[in-house]
């Protein structure tokens, strides 16, 4: 039996100590909104936060992960998330949507590190995030959009 | 805004348009179960005020559900924060796709039709409904319903001073008989919705937020994981299978033999995987295509200097005009299978009893993938309840006449007993290896032109599989035995060309094929643009010029390329190591120009700026088409860079995203920009028509920077050695 710290909540799994955390997640605790897209650490459809950082979770044994902190899209807060999640509505970046918790999990890690991103930052912390619909014109411009909401000092 | 209910509204008679689909009163009208109480085909008023509007048509990131709303809530005049969307149910008349069959009975989604079929349908049910809410208020209140005004989801009676929502007419407007088929649709200045900039998405919210629930995400209680142990090589059979050591895995439950294969069963995908990966098989390969792309491109080449092709197009008389020709241009083009790779992996979940099969899934073929399942289970299709998901992309892939992946499902479900609800998963290296590829295809064109650089003659030969011969979709699609889906949209069909003949081979091999985005336009529009830059230089003329001579009888694709020529800076002097390309095509009904400037960084291809031009009609949502055009530009530019699916001796080489490495973030053009052609025209496709252009746009970019045409895609090749030649 496994302890996890998912979206601020104790969970307790009885599994395979080497099933990936992206399996734990969908099939055995139903949070489906960390997709799987490949499951090789290829595309970022499995994103999640591991202590707030973005993390595949397609590659990650969850043994080695208990105690520590998940968040999930479904359980994704504060106002830098907002900030996205508003910036990605009202740019209609969604297409497909099967990306996006992804993309949004990895933009709100970067602009919670980084206030003020430059193209070329973009480039580097959301250049594993596949979108095969190619929303990339618009995910750029939202992140943009969305730090300019933000204080220029770390949120 | 006021406005008269008839003096605005073109009449129309909905019995003229013919098809099922438009005959509302035929199906599912009245009060409904479960609160919703005003029902019709194709939305629902709640009590609660929201207006649901029943999708006929599969999302798959294209907007669908967002389009069809729209057509619907301008004629009802509702207001856009009280519409939601959702999938239709599978079966019924109402729900077929008009642009393939005009009696409604295939259900499917593909060939950017959605828009194109629904734009009378949909408003139709829309203006029905607003009549209908109309006669309740003019009931109630007993006025007159020409003295009613809607306004934004609100129904008005000027001189009373009486108003209600729609929420609180539906239950009245539910008991009111459907009005005869007569309806009377807004012309085109009355449009609130229709073309309105600045609408959101409807499914913006829920998939920013991770909520939208896809077809691989579908959850029951006892729901087991499966996935499926292909052959290696395409044709194989099974021979034998040892599935001990796969049993022995906890948490798988069964492992079962069918047709396409061996199904491992488990509580969840990791078991499923590791019980797959535990599987001992032999494989009878008597039947396997056994050939590599090497070999397929030898007999490629054969086909196409030999006699055994069909023709496509036979206008004029091309030996005489090439031989009469001052200047002659031979190119062979090369393209690779390509897959569709939706980020969504293919999936489906089936229960299955004795009488009733319930699957749910992404489907854009749901008519079809309903008859696969009744063949496989044996049961009648109306036992047979397909739910439809939305898609996590799709691009072609899941409307296929086999209904491969559902069958598959389906098929699992039969072999276990209908004993537990079965989710059937494939992998992304099932989905790479899996087969359904856009077809490998070669080009062989010879072209004259006469001594005023005029181009008079053009011979090509189409070496490349069919799509739809041998499938029930050959009726539409398959004429004198051509298949229009492997030879459409070549210079000859769109340019003014005197003397022309085009053949088609459709060489015999055993890599099944599908249509991928844009289908045939991918290939076509890249040897007839890139050709026509060729053709353009080899007599010293300029390639935006020379199409506009070729065009002269085309006045939409002469507006198109005369905005994009204008909007891009065709002519005006670039950055040096900067080249500009551009190419045309018209495919679904909608004329796409793109402009791309090109440069080329250590060697590797950079993709600046693209300007997009496009006639599609009435712009229904300008928002959702720039974003498809947008989408298509990444979609087409990263196939074009770098995917290819290549064979070792029958065995495909590619097996994830690294081998077949999609359009990254910093791969995607910087600037964008797309500008519509305004219309009065009924709208046609924006899904798939901005892919074709992309391709030919930058390698005539790169031609224009290094003086030497590009002829085989990829571009950048899967490793270090590039497509293209340098400066
Ligand atoms: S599913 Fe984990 S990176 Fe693709
Ligand atoms: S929106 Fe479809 S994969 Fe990103």
């Amino acid at each position: 039996m496994l302890t996890l710290n998912i979206n601020d909540r104790p969970v307790d799994v009885d599994v395979d100590p080497a099933m990936p955390l992206l399996w734990v997640l969908r099939d055995v605790l139903g949070l489906t909104g960390t997709k799987y897209g490949c499951g090789a650490a290829l595309c970022g459809a499995c994103t999640v936060q591991l202590n707030g950082q973005a993390t595949r979770s397609c590659v990650l044994p969850v043994s080695a992960v208990a105690g520590q902190r998940i968040t999930t899209i479904e359980g994704l807060t504060g106002p830098v998330a907002l900030a996205v999640q508003n910036a990605w509505i009202q740019g209609n970046v969604v297409q497909c949507g099967y990306c996006q918790g992804g993309q949004v999990l990895a933009a709100v890690t970067l602009l919670t590190a980084n206030p003020r991103p430059t193209d070329a930052d973009i480039d580097a912390a959301m250049g594993g995030n596949v979108c095969r619909c190619a929303t990339y014109y618009r995910i750029r411009a939202a992140l943009h959009a969305a730090a300019r909401t933000l204080p220029e000092a770390s949120a | 805004m006021k406005r008269s209910t008839t003096s605005r509204r073109e009449f129309l008679r909905l019995t003229t348009l013919g098809g099922a689909g438009l005959a509302l009163g035929g199906v599912a009208f009245g009060a409904a179960e479960g609160g919703a109480i005003f029902t019709m085909p194709f939305l629902r008023i709640d009590p609660d005020n929201t207006v649901t509007v029943f999708s006929k048509h599969a999302e798959m990131g294209q907007g669908v559900w967002t389009g069809l709303s729209t057509l619907v809530a301008d004629e009802l005049d509702a207001d856009w924060s009280q519409i939601r969307a959702e999938s239709s149910p599978t079966g019924p008349l109402a729900y077929g796709n008009l642009a393939w069959d005009p009696s409604g009975r295939l259900q499917a989604t593909g060939g950017s039709t959605s828009i194109f079929n629904s734009w009378l349908q949909l408003r139709a049910a829309g203006a029905t409904a607003r009549a209908m809410l109309v006669s309740a208020a003019a009931a109630r209140w007993v006025v007159p319903p020409a003295e009613i005004t809607v306004t934004a989801g609100v129904v008005a009676h000027a001189a009373s001073g009486r108003r209600a929502t729609f929420g609180e007419l539906a239950g009245a407007a539910g008991r009111l008989p459907v009005p005869d088929a007569v309806v009377t649709l807004k012309a085109a200045h009355a449009f609130t919705l229709i073309g309105r900039e600045g609408l959101p998405r409807l499914d913006g919210p829920a998939k920013t937020r991770g909520r939208e629930p896809y077809g691989i995400d579908q959850r029951l209680p006892g729901l087991k994981i499966a996935v499926l142990a292909r052959p290696p090589r395409f044709g194989s059979t099974l021979k034998s299978v040892d599935a001990s050591a796969a049993k022995a895995i906890k948490g798988v439950v069964d492992v079962v033999a069918i047709d396409r294969g061996v199904a491992v069963l488990a509580d969840n995908t990791w078991a499923a995987l590791r019980g797959r990966d535990a599987l001992r098989i032999e494989w009878d390969e008597t039947a396997a295509e056994t050939r590599g792309s090497g070999a397929l491109l030898a007999e490629f080449r054969r086909l196409a200097r030999s006699d055994e092709a069909l023709d496509v197009v036979q206008r004029g008389a091309v030996d005489a005009a090439l031989a009469a020709a001052t200047t002659r241009v031979e190119a062979e083009f090369e393209f690779p299978y390509l897959a569709h790779a939706p980020l969504e992996p293919l999936s489906a979940t089936c229960v299955l009893s004795a009488d009733r099969c319930e699957i749910w899934a992404g489907s854009q073929l749901q008519s079809g993938d309903v008859l696969n399942a009744a063949a496989v289970t044996g049961l009648r299709p109306d036992q047979i309840l397909l739910h439809t998901l939305a898609s996590g992309g799709s691009f072609g892939r899941r409307a296929n006449p086999a209904s491969d992946f559902i069958r598959e499902t389906v098929a699992t479900a039969k072999a276990t007993g209908g004993r537990y609800p079965v989710k059937l998963i494939w992998t992304r290296e099932d989905d790479l290896q899996g087969g359904m590829y856009r077809p490998m295809n070669l080009h062989r064109i010879e072209a004259g032109l006469d001594d005023r650089g005029q181009l008079t003659a053009l011979r090509q030969r189409i070496v490349g599989q069919a799509i739809t011969l041998g499938t029930p979709f050959a009726a539409l699609t398959v004429k004198n035995g051509v298949d229009v889906m492997a030879t459409g949209g070549s210079a000859a069909e769109q340019y003014a060309i005197p003397n022309c003949h085009v053949t088609w081979t459709n060489p015999q091999v055993g890599v099944p094929v599908l249509w991928w985005r844009s289908i045939e336009h991918t290939h076509m529009a890249f040897s007839k643009e890139v050709l026509m830059d060729e053709l353009a230089k080899s007599t010293g003329q300029d390639p935006l010029a020379f199409r506009l001579a070729l065009l002269k009888d085309n006045p939409r694709a002469t507006a198109v390329l005369t905005l994009v020529a204008a909007k891009s800076g065709w002519g005006m002097p670039l950055p040096a190591g900067v080249g500009r390309g551009l190419a045309l095509q018209e495919s679904s009904g909608t004329v796409v120009a793109q402009v791309a400037e090109v440069r080329l960084v250590d060697g590797a291809l950079r993709v600046d700026r693209v300007t997009c031009a496009l006639d599609c009609g009435v712009a229904v949502n300008p928002d959702v088409i720039r974003a498809q055009m947008e989408g298509s530009i990444g979609f087409g530019l990263g196939a074009a860079l770098r995917n290819e699916i290549t064979l070792t001796d029958g065995r495909v080489d590619q097996r994830n995203f690294d081998s077949y490495p999609p359009l990254r973030m910093p791969d995607m053009p910087q600037r964008i920009d797309v500008h519509i052609v305004p219309s009065t025209n009924p709208p046609t496709g924006v899904g798939e028509p901005g892919v074709p252009p992309i391709a030919p746009a930058v390698a005539n970019a790169l031609f224009a920077l290094t003086g030497k045409p590009v002829r085989k895609l990829p571009l950048q090749g899967n490793g270090d050695m590039p497509n293209f030649p340098s400066a």
